[in-house]
């Protein structure tokens, strides 16, 4: 960490001093870096054998040294020094920023605009960026319904993926056995997602912070671990195929198979496989927005509210009679059945699951998400799930390094800005014609 | 049940009970001075257990085929690296964040696991990796097809557990090192104002924490042979159990905790199911969180208002 404690001084730095500060430093995390990679990174195992790589560590060194030297040098400048108070004062921004009413309603323009843009892009773009758009929308959905248990109610849930899979094999085991189509899946799923947010709620309300993530984590496990399991139920890692979406009955296959009318002959057009996706992202695209109104309004009622006070001091809420266990029962029960609605969606692109596409980096991923775009910030949670969803895709090159990424990302936002990139806004409510 | 089943199944689990015992400690120390749980924690022990490999393979390589040489050698460069890696990771991910609010480490803990997991994967490959088996022989008891069997490498897991916990249990009991984490332990504050550089005691406890992983990485990459980058998160999470088990925050706890997660764990995949062993252990998990939060040797947790 830079050394906070030297004064900024007007008549000047003894530089020479510093200079060899600086020095020392680089020369300390020049060994320490080579320490902790070199081995690691340097000596690739090859069956019994390594393989000698070691210019690799020595390289990261290198640069870590350099750059040690250059931040401990920049911080004794007074424009570091602005900047060190800079980032200092970021940190200690309290939670909610409020704006007033005129200033929110100028945001309408760009939500129009926002709409139409993803209305019309999924009938410009190929089949290929139509899955990725799916993708994003799906994780847009996850990162909706986490964003109400963890940015609003303040319960870190790191089993959320849980219900995304409760979601997803309702929709695949209820098509197999009870021969459920996809829009009623869609809700009994939803609400399957919810009785398993309520059962797993219930007990762990008495705890929080840590404890609670690392049950919900053991919980996610478990059913993970179920799903894979199971095989004959689950289909175990073999996974299950799940049924592809209608429209009124209309199919989006060449031919029907169930003796109904696939979409395209009904509407006259040729037949074209990316209706389906096409359909897919609409739906999810209305879901998306319904869960915005839905969280917006929330906010603004006792219950969000509710939700926002409990995140903020526990003890005080119980103290002003605040019934806890509801208020957290239902942020969960509501975060689990959106996580079921966006694994109905999820199966139904994809047209097959497996427990895989369930384990904890998938939670770990969501969580990102939530931190990423401030915890409580519907906006910041919708840019954040576009931008780590699609920039991976442009970035294909640098794939690999996607969870890495996320990783140091998680670090540093927490370490820069603890309570995430756009600060939840709240509209302040005006009051007019009452005497001062 | 068989009385040999029985009793194999016991020196199994008595061997993984140790090692959960060994991790569980960096849970416990950590959780009982600064009051998160270090995410990284099980992979740390991962890392350990990369760096066995390839400490025996570069010893190997050079020709020291001396056993106990290269088994203490390993030990030792595995102990200093995984150590560094302790320090490293309480000095980057977690001390700029102390009074930040308690999501806050906890979520940087995570990023931290992720950058290590991927980290290793990045660097080593993804596939499982090995270590060829060094000590093959086996005690015997009971004749026939009615056999208990031990193998060295477990008896020297049980061994080598017993004699770190003893080791690090006199460290924290008769040391000043020892008596300066405790006091950090029962109020952090009060400690710095008596003049205690709490900070260090921090980067200690993490130091501490780390070693024991790695000796536990260590043992277990010499008993199963094979590991990849994922084990830390599994393991992690069991030790987490054990450490919950006993009780976190006390030292006695997190070994007495590991021993009856391993016991359990062993009996049950013995007699129930295999398939099914982690499913048990997550959700012993759960329920001790929900019915005995505290743990066996545990204190009560006060709220502070």
């Amino acid at each position: 960490m830079p050394p906070v404690a030297a004064a900024p001084s007007t008549t000047g730095v003894r530089w020479n001093l510093v200079f060899r500060q600086a020095v020392l430093e680089a020369t300390a995390a020049f060994a320490l870096a080579l320490l902790l990679l070199g081995p690691i990174v340097g000596l690739v195992l090859d069956g019994y054998q390594v393989k000698n790589e070691l210019q690799r560590p020595l390289l990261i060194a290198a640069i870590i040294a350099v750059g040690r030297f250059l931040v401990t040098l920049a911080m004794h400048t007074p424009t570091g020094q602005a900047a060190l108070e800079r980032f200092n004062a970021r940190r200690r921004q309290p939670g909610v920023l409020v704006v007033s009413a005129s200033e929110s309603n100028q945001q309408r323009w760009w939500l129009l605009i926002i709409v139409a843009v993803s209305l019309t892009l999924p009938f410009l773009a190929s089949k290929y960026w139509l899955t990725v758009l799916i993708q994003a929308m799906i994780y847009v959905l996850l990162g909706l319904g986490l964003n109400i248990v963890v940015g609003l109610a303040g319960l870190l849930d790191l089993g959320y993926v849980a219900f995304y899979a409760v979601g997803a094999y309702g929709l695949a085991l209820g098509a197999q056995y009870l021969d459920l189509g996809f829009w009623s899946a869609l809700p009994l799923a939803a609400m399957l997602a919810a009785l398993f947010g309520g059962v797993l709620g219930f007990p762990v309300l008495r705890m929080h912070g840590d404890y609670l993530a690392i049950v919900t984590l053991g919980f996610g496990e478990i059913i993970r671990l179920v799903l894979n399991n199971w095989l004959e139920f689950t289909g175990g890692p073999n996974g299950v195929s799940a049924p592809a979406p209608q429209l009124f009955g209309l199919e989006f296959t060449r031919t029907a198979r169930d003796g109904g009318i696939p979409f395209h002959e009904y509407f006259q057009i040729s037949y074209d496989p990316t209706h389906r996706f096409i359909f897919i992202y609409l739906a999810l695209f209305l879901i998306v927005c319904l869960m915005v109104v839905v969280v917006t309004r929330l906010r603004n009622m006792p219950i969000g509210r509710a939700w926002e006070a409990l995140r903020e001091d526990e003890i005080a809420c119980r103290a002003l009679g605040i019934n806890h266990v509801l208020v957290k029962l239902s942020a969960f029960m509501m975060g689990a059945t959106v996580g079921g609605i966006a694994g109905v969606f999820f199966a139904t692109y994809q047209g097959f699951i497996n427990p895989m596409s369930f384990n904890f980096f998938e939670s770990a991923l969501i969580v990102a998400i939530v931190v990423l775009g401030g915890l409580g910030s519907t906006t910041g949670v919708i840019v954040a799930a576009v931008v780590l969803t699609i920039l991976p895709e442009l970035l294909r090159a640098f794939a690999d390094y996607r969870v890495f990424a996320f990783g140091v990302l998680m670090v540093l936002m927490m370490i820069w800005r603890p309570r995430g990139l756009i600060r939840p806004r709240r509209r302040a409510f005006e009051v007019k014609g009452l005497c001062r | 049940m068989d009385w040999h089943i029985l009793a194999q199944q016991l020196v199994n689990g008595l061997t993984l009970g140790s090692i959960y015992g060994l991790i569980a400690i960096g849970y416990t120390m950590v959780y009982g001075i600064v009051g998160m749980i270090n995410f990284a924690h099980g992979d740390v022990y991962m890392v350990s257990a990369y760096l066995t490999a390839i400490c025996l393979a570069v010893l190997f390589s050079f020709g020291i085929d001396s056993l106990p040489f290269a088994l203490l050698a390993t030990l030792a460069t595995t102990m200093l690296i995984t150590a560094a890696y302790g320090w490293t990771i309480e000095r980057v991910a977690y001390r700029p964040l102390r009074g930040a609010p308690r999501l806050a480490p906890l979520i940087s803990a995570i990023g931290m696991s992720l950058v290590l997991q991927n980290g290793v994967q990045l660097s080593q490959g993804a596939k499982t990796q090995g270590v060829p088996s060094l000590i093959p022989a086996t005690l015997r008891f009971g004749e026939g097809h009615d056999f208990v069997q031990i193998t060295l490498v477990q008896l020297m897991i049980i061994v080598v557990s017993l004699t770190s916990m003893a080791a690090l249990t006199w460290l924290i009991q008769r040391t000043s090192l020892g008596r300066q984490c405790r006091a950090t332990q029962q109020d952090r504050r009060m400690a710095a104002i008596l003049g205690i550089n709490t900070d260090r005691i921090i980067s200690m406890v993490f130091v501490i924490g780390a070693a024991m992983a790695a000796i536990a990485g260590v043992l277990v990459t010499l008993n199963y042979g094979s590991f990849d980058f994922y084990i830390g998160f599994v393991t992690g999470i069991k030790a987490f159990t054990a450490a919950v088990l006993g009780g976190i925050g006390s030292l006695p706890g997190a070994m007495l905790g590991g021993l009856i997660l391993g016991l359990a764990e062993a009996l049950f995949s013995g007699m129930v199911n295999t398939d099914y062993k982690d499913v048990f252990a997550f959700s012993l998990l759960v329920l001790v969180l929900i019915f005995r939060p505290t743990g066996l040797l545990g204190k009560p947790e006060v709220e502070k208002v």
